[in-house]
């Protein structure tokens, strides 16, 4: 399932618009790929975010890929409980288990991001 | 022959009772330790299992049946070389002269062992076609280390020193990114043909003058050599570039390929694959590095120099200055070495066969599968010592996958092949059953294969849940690496302070 | 073929099945310019003679003399226990347990090791072994700079040179700085690192320090101020490294007590032959906040899908063949069979015995010292030492090379260890261990007497 209301990038990020703040995920997609989630490292608040950048990294048991930026922005809070139940990412992937919030740059950048139709066309062509 | 039943091991902490062993060494002086300021000596003491000899023998014995080994069965982990171990090599590493000697004795005192690897890598020189050896390295991985880092030297004698790229092929082992990454190179992933092949053109296209090097396993990952390699290294060394070879892949081609002649610059061996040093549950191994003329000045120090009276030694310190300088201490793990030595005085240009009957083997159990036909076998040439199978069809018709295939044949007395690699073929299998495997054990495993590829079809449950016999199944691994738990905390850990 | 199984009949059916006539034609995809048609290596030996070759190599060796050399590699009683464990094939022919479910005897040993070693250190996070102590040590040194992300290390001279030069050709790949802590050259803490010179080297806000590197025994046998060197090193930020000989701590302050977050290491002492220099077993270890920048295999605890207790390689995405450019490190066959060989080792000597060998150590070289002293040739320092210290000796190296016609090693000329450092030119460095018989310090002793007498 595909939550309608969020945008998308390529690499199965999902971001959550909300003013001129966005919260971050990745999609059931990825974690579902990934397998087992046992490790998210996260930047530091306050952190400059670059659009499409490689902000952090997400290991499961056998794989590690990077989490790319959906939007530029500086980091205002990290998803602290990650650190001791990297499993949310993995059970609750758009609500408990997100990773990042973000407080946007100017500018519209939501133009560069899939909506949800265009994501699960993407990952029905994977 | 298999590893099975109810076998769990209490650790060697569990078995431990204040009071038990001793008795090995003698008691020391009580005011043996008066002289040393009390600031420095240990206060908490470790809390070490107390065990007596009989309980630690019994301990360690289980432990080892609990393990599948070459002495044990057949191991065709694809890229490792599981060969048999040949007993002489053991008995001679172990000979009081070579397990005996310190690493730092005169010269004159290291006479054999100095003979020995100097003998050893003018073996290893004609093996590759290199004209130069260290056997510094303690490992492939450390010798891809010393390789690249000696190409990173050269470029910078010659005032080259902006090339920053290494170029790899997207079905090398981990250990060649990660290798360039350490010796302070970008690594540039250059996907392979769809016939697994190296794509030239590609290579020639990302070739330029910020290359310092390419790396190359030969034969590939997938067990194909690479032919078009002598004009892959010809564009290689116009960009002004440099060319190493993992030779984890070394036991296909000795006598009918030698990287050296052929153009590389460099090369290491896996003495712990090829030369059969065993592997000793993931080490020691021994990873020797060959150069040609380019990269001679450049070896790790010391080198093993014969004097013009015959006799050998080590370089001194500084002696060399173009020198890398040292990749660890002393002269590399002897031990090992003088079982590779022994390994290939028992064969001597016979090393040829071996190849032979490796990449002989390696084919017949090929052809089998490809005639049975329930796995895919992708390309269609002949392999060298191993090849590549999957199960992308066989998932596609049953659901079953690669890993449940790899615990079913935990069942039935074999090691699984290497599983999930090379990255660029989905759901491979890497099978390389290596020349002293008989023709009953081949034809065995293939009929094995088969059968579980009926059970895929018939019995799925069966491969789903494999294996069913071994003294544990299934891992969590993601309980491991969520909330790692990796050392025993013992319970009590009370200790006597004090010899008596 | 010495090994191989394959009968004249065994090779025709497989060609036959293959649909050709010659081994050859599976060289094919060799282009023609490039095949080779032979090796220009002897023929093969059979067995007896190349046992007989073998025999006669080791034979050349000399490992007859009394020795008092250690200098990073140390002679113990080893009980045959280790050994006769070591020969089993299910241990030395397996391979790195990447099945677990066939691999319980490697993984539960590796855990067991881990936890061993981390008792012996204080510290709770120990790697599954590196190649030696001096690449141990390099990898720590990185280790420092990734988690700091500082670019300069500062190891004390008191670290024996070639790990110093280990870690300088690791630090080199990253263009990372090494700056080396001089020793005190006079006074009562001579042949120590020199703490003032370890302030103003760390005094350096454009290069800020990643890590400290100091060893405990020193390279000269001395005992260094291990608490202050940490404290002056975490004040300024860095990381400190530990660099340990095993069974000293058994009776020695370990790293973890005194602040190091890093420990490195050489395994050798413990269970393990000196081989002439390998393959040993490099210590690594870390306190939990770094775990995910430890290099090298780990193995954890977990369960299986029944719940039985099981062993697991874990934390993989740190190494090379999952994280590849982006690894820790490229380490993947370490040295397994030798982290096995500690840990039968210190199963079968026990806390106690493990204790008895430190200090009966200490004890034997107190007697060497009080030796050397009545014939004399003093003590070079003044610092207290475990079981290795340095003497005073005119014109060491011609020495050293006469008592070998006494028959006595004489441990090692310090400007061979250390050359062209002339605090150390008249120096030899000398060590006792447990097996170091009062017979052989008598011997050593008078040799030196005589020596000393017949110089011009």
């Amino acid at each position: 399932m595909i939550p309608p209301d969020l945008r998308y990038t390529k690499e199965h990020e999902w971001v959550r618009l909300e003013g001129d703040e966005a919260t971050v995920g990745i999609t059931d997609y990825a974690a579902e790929q990934l397998g087992d989630i046992v490790f998210v490292e996260l930047p530091d608040p306050g952190t400059a975010l670059e659009q499409f950048a490689t902000f952090g990294v997400v290991e499961s048991v056998k794989a590690v890929s990077d989490l790319f930026a959906p939007l530029a922005g500086e980091v205002i809070e990290r998803n602290e409980r990650l650190a001791d139940h990297p499993e949310l990412v993995n059970s609750d992937p758009y609500g408990d288990g997100w990773i990042l919030r973000i407080r946007l740059d100017e500018g519209d950048q939501a133009a560069e991001l899939l909506d949800a139709s265009a994501y699960e066309q993407l990952t029905a062509e994977a | 022959m298999s590893v099975t039943g109810e076998r769990t091991q209490p650790t060697i902490f569990e078995l431990s009772r204040p009071g038990r062993g001793g008795g090995k060494v003698p008691h020391p002086p009580r005011d043996a330790l008066e002289r040393i300021p009390a600031e420095h000596l240990r206060t908490v003491a470790a809390a070490l299992p107390e065990v007596g000899e009989p309980e630690v023998v019994r301990h360690f014995v289980n432990l080892s049946q609990l393990n599948h080994a070459v002495d044990t069965g057949f191991y065709p982990l694809g890229s490792c070389t599981m060969k048999y171990n040949p007993k002489i090599n053991e008995w001679a590493a172990r000979l009081p002269g070579f397990a005996g000697l310190h690493p730092e004795v005169p010269d004159q005192l290291a006479q054999g062992t100095l003979e020995l690897l100097w003998e050893l890598e003018g073996a290893l020189a004609e093996i590759s076609g290199m004209r130069a050896v260290t056997l510094q390295p303690a490992a492939g991985a450390q010798g891809e280390l010393t390789g690249i880092l000696m190409i990173r030297a050269y470029h910078r004698s010659r005032g080259d020193g902006d090339r920053n790229e290494v170029l790899v092929p997207d079905s090398a082992h981990g250990t060649n990114p990660a290798t360039a990454t350490m010796a302070g190179y970008r690594t540039v992933n250059i996907p392979s043909l769809a016939d697994g092949s190296v794509d030239v053109e590609a290579f020639r296209a990302a070739l330029g003058p910020r290359t310092a090097a390419i790396m190359i396993t030969n034969p590939s990952t997938l067990g194909l050599f690479e032919s078009r390699i002598g004009e892959l290294l010809e564009a290689v060394h116009e960009a002004g570039a440099l060319a190493y070879m993992d030779g984890a892949n070394l036991n296909a081609i000795m006598g009918h390929f030698k990287p050296g002649r052929a153009g590389f610059d460099v090369m290491h061996f896996n003495v712990h694959k090829t030369f059969s040093t065993p592997h000793g549950g993931g080490g020691p191994g021994a990873g020797p590095v060959g150069v040609g003329e380019r990269l001679e000045p450049f070896l790790p120090a010391p080198r093993v120099v014969r004097e013009a009276d015959g006799s050998f030694r080590l370089e001194r310190s500084g002696e060399r200055p173009t020198s890398i300088g040292r990749m660890r201490s002393f002269v590399g793990n002897t031990g090992v070495l003088i079982r590779a030595y022994a390994y290939i005085r028992a064969h001597g240009r016979e090393l040829r066969t071996v190849s032979e009957d490796a990449v002989l083997a390696a084919n017949y159990l090929k052809h089998r599968l490809e005639q049975e036909g329930s796995y895919d076998v992708p390309f269609e040439r002949h392999c060298k010592h191993e090849f590549i199978a999957s199960t992308a069809s066989l998932k596609k018709a049953t659901g079953i996958r690669t890993l449940d295939v790899a615990k079913r044949l935990i069942d039935f007395g074999f090691h699984p092949p290497t599983v999930y690699f090379p990255l660029n073929v989905d759901e491979a299998m890497l099978i390389e059953p290596t020349e002293t495997e008989t023709l009953e054990t081949l034809d065995a495993f293939a009929d094995t294969l088969i059968a579980i590829a009926a059970e895929a079809r018939q019995t799925p449950d069966l491969v789903l849940e494999a294996p069913h016999t071994t003294p544990v199944r299934r891992l969590d691994e993601a309980a491991a690496a969520r909330q790692p738990n990796l050392r025993w905390r013992p319970l009590a850990g009370e200790i006597a302070p004090c010899p008596d | 073929m010495a090994y191989g199984p394959h009968t004249p009949a065994d090779r025709a059916t497989m060609l036959a099945a293959l649909g050709i006539s010659s081994v050859d034609e599976l060289f094919d995809d060799i282009p023609k310019a490039l095949r080779e048609d032979g090796l220009d290596l002897p023929p093969a030996d059979p067995e007896s003679v190349l046992a007989s070759r073998l025999l006669r190599l080791a034979e050349r060796n000399r490992v007859d003399l009394a020795s008092f050399l250690g200098a990073g590699a140390y002679r113990h009683y080893v009980p045959p226990v280790v050994d006769q464990i070591l020969l089993r094939g299910e241990w030395y022919t397996a391979y790195t347990p990447y099945q677990p479910e066939v691999s319980q005897g490697t993984l539960q040993s590796i855990y067991e090791y881990e936890s061993l070693v981390a008792e012996l250190m204080a510290l709770d996070v120990v790697s599954a072994s590196h190649y030696d102590g001096a690449a141990a040590t390099a990898e720590a040194a990185l280790m420092t700079c990734r988690a700091t992300r500082r670019e300069r290390v500062l190891v004390s001279r008191g670290v024996h040179r070639q790990y110093r030069e280990t870690v300088a050709t690791y630090l080199s790949g990253g263009d990372l700085d090494l700056d080396e802590i001089p020793l005190v050259s006079e006074g009562p803490a001579a042949g120590t690192t020199d703490l003032a010179a370890l302030e103003r080297l760390l005094d350096d806000p454009d290069r800020p320090v990643a890590g400290v590197v100091a060893a405990q025994p020193n390279v000269l046998g001395l005992l260094e101020p291990m608490e202050e060197i940490g404290r002056l090193a975490h004040a300024a930020g860095a990381l400190f490294v530990s660099v340990v000989e095993p069974v000293s701590l058994a009776v020695l302050e370990p790293p973890g007590r005194y602040g190091a977050d890093i420990a490195a290491g050489e395994g050798q002492p413990l269970g393990i032959p000196l081989s002439y220099g390998g393959p040993y077993l490099g210590l690594l270890a870390s306190t939990e906040a770094l775990v995910r920048q430890i290099p090298g295999r780990l193995v954890g605890m977990t369960t299986d899908v029944d719940g039985r207790r099981a062993f697991v390689m874990t934390l993989r995405a740190r190494e090379q063949d999952i994280r590849r450019e982006r690894a820790a490190s490229n380490i993947c066959t370490n040295q397994a069979l030798l982290a096995l060989a500690a840990g039968v080792y210190l199963a079968a000597i026990g806390p106690h015995g493990l204790r008895d060998v430190a200090a009966d150590g200490a004890a034997r070289a107190a007697a060497l010292e009080q030796a050397l002293a009545a014939v004399g040739v003093p003590r070079l320092h003044a610092a207290p030492y475990l079981n290795e210290f340095a003497v005073r000796v005119p014109d060491a190296v011609a020495v050293h090379r006469r008592l070998l016609d006494h028959g006595v090693l004489a441990g090692i000329p310090l400007v061979e260890l250390e050359p062209g450092d002339q605090d150390l030119a008249d120096g030899l460095l000398v060590c006792a261990t447990e097996v170091t018989t009062d017979e052989e310090i008598e011997r050593f002793a008078r040799a030196m007497a005589t020596v000393l007498e017949a110089a011009p």
